[in-house]
Formats: C-alpha cells, sequence, structure tokens
C-alpha cells in the first residue's frame, strides 16, 4: 500500500470507494503475532504465539476469559484489545444483571461490529486496530467469530489471523471438514499444530504459546503451562512433521482448491479489490 | 394494601415536584392469579375482576397475558401498571426479534427483567402495584417464578399472589404433584379458584385459564365455576352466635 492524498483522514472516500485509513486498520491486524481460533459442535479453542519485547520482559496477553461462555484472542494493537476486551465483559455482565442468563455470543459479536463500524464514521475517531477472535457458546451451540477493524465479523470453523497466519491457515484448510466432529483433545492438537506452523521452524513449547479452551460443561479457560507442554510432548510435534491425514495424501502441497468457510486473505498489493469487501 | 399509609406527613419526606406522578394507592385492581407447574408446561388461572375499591366494576379484564414465544404473565393489582408492563415487554420482545438470530428470551430471562424493573420502581418510591405471574416453557424447561411490587422473587412449583397465597397454595401444598395431567390440572386450579371464590370478596365468577407448552399459548375463553350454597350453616348463619342476630 502507498501513501495518497485519501488516506488522511476515515471519513475520506478514495475515487476506488475505498476507506484508506481503515484498510490500513486491517494491516496493523496482520503485524500482530498470530492467533488461531478452531471449532468443534461442542467446542472451541485458541490459539496464540506468545511475543515478548525482549528475554527479559514477561509476553503480552493475547487471550481474555470475557465469560465463563466467552473468550477472545487477539492480534493487532494489544492496547485496543484490552479496551475492546473490557467492553465485552461489560456487555455480558450486563446483560446476566438485567436476564440471569448468558449473553449469545452472536449478539455480543454484533454489538462489538457496530462498536468498531462507529469508529469508521466519525472524523474525530480512528478505527480500532485489533482483529480478535471470538469463541463462545450458546443454545446453538459453539461458535467462533473474527471481528475486523472494518466492523465486519465472520463465522468460521476455523480461522487464523496476524502474522504468518497465511500457514496455519493452509493448515487448517486441509483438516477443517473434521472439525465439526472432533474430539476436545483433537481440536487442541490441531491448533497446536496450526500454531507450528506459524513459528516456521521455531521450537513449539509451552513458553512460547498459549492455549484456551471452552466447551459445553467447561467453562473458557487458558491451560497452565504444565498442560500445555505435556500436550505438546505427547503429540510429539515439538520437531516433527504434522501427521498424514486420512483424506489428503501427505503431500504439504497446497490442497487449498476447496476455500474453507474462512474468507481468503486477498494480497494487500492488489489496489483493485478492497479487503473489506468481503 | 393499605398498611402503604399515604398520610403526608411521612410522605414529605421523599417529596419532590413531581409528586403527582407517583404512585401513591391503586385504584382498579385485579385479585388473585394461581399457577402450577404440570406434565407439559404451566397451567396460570385469574378470574376476569376489575375492583374500584370494594366495587365489583369491570368483569371483562383479561389478567392473564402470552409474552413472546416462551412465557405467559398473570397480574394482580392496579390493572394500569399491568397495562404499562406489557408495554415493556413488548419493547423487550420486539428487540428481542429484531435481533433475527434464532436466540430467544426464555420465561427465565423476563422474569428476571421484571424482577429488575420492579425492584428498580420500588427504590424510586414509584412502584408498579402489582405482584406478578411469569410461567413459561424453552427447550424442555419448565419454569414458574413470581415478583412483587417491591421486588421479592422466587420460583417453585406452584405460585400464587394475593389472598391465592393463603387460600390456594395451602390446597397446591397438599394436593399438587410432579406430572399432572393437564385434566388434573386444571381440576386441582378449579379447586382453588373456587375456594378464593367463596372467600375473597374481590373476586368474580368468572375465569380464565392459560396453558403454555413447548407448542405455544393457549388461554381459555371466560367461563364460570359451578357453586352451592344450600350448606346448613348457611340457612341460619348467626345460630349459635352469642349477640349476633
Amino acid at each position: 500500500m502507498f501513501r495518497n492524498q485519501y488516506d488522511t483522514d476515515v471519513t475520506t472516500w478514495s475515487p476506488a470507494g475505498r476507506l484508506f485509513q481503515v484498510e490500513y486498520a486491517m494491516e496493523a491486524v496482520k503485524q500482530g503475532s498470530a492467533a488461531i481460533g478452531l471449532r468443534s459442535k461442542s467446542h472451541v479453542v485458541l490459539a496464540c504465539v506468545n511475543k515478548s519485547n525482549s528475554e527479559l520482559s514477561s509476553h503480552q496477553k493475547k487471550i481474555f476469559k470475557v465469560d465463563d461462555h466467552i473468550g477472545v484472542a487477539i492480534s493487532g494493537l494489544t492496547a485496543d484489545g484490552r479496551v475492546l476486551s473490557r467492553y465485552m465483559r461489560n456487555e455480558c455482565i450486563n446483560y446476566f444483571y438485567s436476564y440471569e442468563s448468558q449473553l449469545p455470543v452472536g449478539r455480543l459479536v454484533v454489538q462489538l461490529a457496530d462498536k468498531a463500524q462507529v469508529c469508521t464514521q466519525r472524523s474525530w475517531k480512528r478505527p480500532y486496530g485489533v482483529g480478535l477472535l471470538v469463541g463462545g457458546l450458546d443454545e446453538s451451540g459453539a461458535h467462533l467469530y473474527y471481528n475486523c477493524p472494518s466492523g465486519n465479523y465472520f463465522e468460521y470453523q476455523a480461522f487464523a489471523i496476524g502474522s504468518r497466519s497465511q500457514a496455519a491457515k493452509t493448515y487448517l484448510e486441509r483438516k477443517f471438514e473434521t472439525f465439526m466432529e472432533s474430539s476436545r483433545e483433537n481440536l487442541i492438537k490441531d491448533a497446536l499444530f496450526a500454531l507450528r506452523e506459524t513459528l516456521q521452524g521455531e521450537k513449539l513449547t509451552s513458553s512460547t504459546c498459549t492455549i484456551a479452551v471452552v466447551g459445553v460443561g467447561e467453562a473458557f479457560h487458558i491451560l497452565d503451562q504444565e498442560t500445555v507442554q505435556a500436550l505438546i510432548n505427547e503429540f510429539e510435534i515439538a520437531g516433527e512433521e504434522a501427521p498424514a491425514d486420512e483424506a489428503a495424501a501427505p503431500d504439504q502441497a497446497d490442497d487449498s482448491e476447496s476455500s474453507a468457510t474462512a474468507a481468503d486473505q486477498v494480497t494487500p498489493s492488489d489496489p483493485d479489490v478492497a479487503p473489506m469487501d468481503m | 394494601m393499605n398498611s402503604f399509609d399515604s398520610n403526608p406527613a411521612t410522605n414529605s419526606l421523599i417529596s419532590s415536584e413531581a409528586d403527582s406522578q407517583r404512585t401513591l394507592y391503586p385504584y382498579v385492581t385485579g385479585t388473585s392469579v394461581v399457577g402450577i407447574k404440570y406434565k407439559d408446561g404451566i397451567l396460570l388461572a385469574a378470574d376476569m375482576g376489575g375492583s374500584y375499591g370494594s366495587t365489583l366494576r369491570y368483569k371483562s379484564v383479561e389478567r392473564l397475558k402470552p409474552v413472546g414465544k416462551h412465557s405467559l404473565i398473570g397480574a394482580s393489582g392496579e390493572i394500569s401498571d399491568f397495562q404499562e408492563i406489557m408495554r415493556y415487554l413488548d419493547d423487550l420482545i420486539l428487540s428481542d426479534n429484531m435481533w433475527d438470530d434464532g436466540n430467544s428470551l426464555g420465561p427465565k430471562e423476563v422474569h428476571n427483567y421484571l424482577t429488575r424493573v420492579m425492584y428498580n420502581r420500588r427504590n424510586k418510591f414509584n412502584p408498579l402495584w402489582n405482584s406478578l405471574v411469569l410461567g413459561g416453557v424453552k427447550n424442555g424447561q419448565k419454569y414458574l417464578g413470581t415478583v412483587s411490587m417491591i421486588g421479592v422473587h422466587y420460583e417453585d412449583n406452584h405460585v400464587a399472589t394475593g389472598f391465592g397465597n393463603h387460600l390456594a397454595r395451602p390446597l397446591l401444598r397438599d394436593e399438587w404433584r410432579e406430572n399432572l395431567t393437564f385434566e388434573e390440572g386444571v381440576i386441582l386450579l378449579e379447586k382453588c379458584m373456587r375456594v378464593l371464590l367463596y372467600r375473597d370478596r374481590s373476586a368474580v365468577n368468572k375465569l380464565q385459564i392459560a396453558k403454555i407448552t413447548e407448542e405455544g399459548v393457549t388461554i381459555s375463553p371466560p367461563y364460570s365455576l359451578k357453586t352451592f350454597w344450600n350448606f346448613s350453616a348457611f340457612e341460619n348463619p348467626t345460630h349459635g352466635a352469642e349477640g349476633s342476630w
């Protein structure tokens, strides 16, 4: 993307019908470290790569519990992500106070999307620079949504955002058809494999990643380090290849003709298509 | 009801210019509502009387109403406040439907919402002068609860308002059981309503029974209970009462 005369203001359209500030905000999401989500009929797993400024500092918190039945993984400007998480927690608590019942994920996601949209239509505001993978349970089952700075939201079987997320998406596209019926353990295993793809050769250990689960009868919680390390060891994936699938041949070549429920990531250098028009 | 005194001396502690807008005492009131859980859902019964003080003035007041797809509400107390509550509930259900997302408010959510409304009004010293019964079925789960004008709320297998608490609940405590059939439930409710008709002076002999199941709501057309007045004690009611005539 290049600087041009239509990108100073979020309320300025370009002649091609694009809002560049919003697109730049989506770039910020792509720069953040990877976050992945997958869901089955009864569970949602969120996983993310831990990024820290230096070896001396702790890593940034990227997964937030919003309520017992909802959690969110963020990528992009973590400060924006924190603020939005606080908003989501507030909405859940307020709903529970009035109705003594859990806020349906689908409704929370719409409220979040409407909040993001406002920032694309006020000259004194800027879009939130964070993408959110919202995973949760409600009456109609387990759901995974992606909320975008543009104010759009989509429901997914599995998705990945942030830097090097394409590698994870490729893995997920191969396997997503099995997720709906997957067991909790296999879902977590697939999350770890997908996460490993984004590390591009770096070792996958419990200190470089965070995993969180929510499911029927299981409140949203982040798995502790020992559990994660045990899972990694159990699956023996620290340095090994992902197992060959039953369906696809063990060729790691992209079998991604079957574009998943996941929206394709249009390469940013394409000047003709605005990424948010999906 | 008269225990809530309208003595101006006590009112002045909390009075303001908007005093003329606060509910101080009820004018047109409905009497008891009785509700029970049965095999397929909930049954509610209420008569159709609207009393104006001691006058039985209005005799076709519908005190049982459906709320959304999954709930039924029955109200006793000030009828105009009940109409106001129905407006709130209609707005609530409308907003819920406008999401158009497959989720819907069940009886538990509506009951809790009403509790919040009633309690908040009570805190502002401007109550909605009602006792409400809220029943419904959602996803096979039966729910029956009640809220009073001061925000007291609870759920049970059988609930009642007003005189129903004193005359109907004892009968229900003895005779209610799990999984009553519809016919058994109606017989039980009619027994309660008959006792109320004999003993509650604000009761009128014209009632409706409402049923809610997973399939939906049915409110019966109005009908009357058979009564028997030929008890020998009624022939000479003051027989044996010293000093009476």
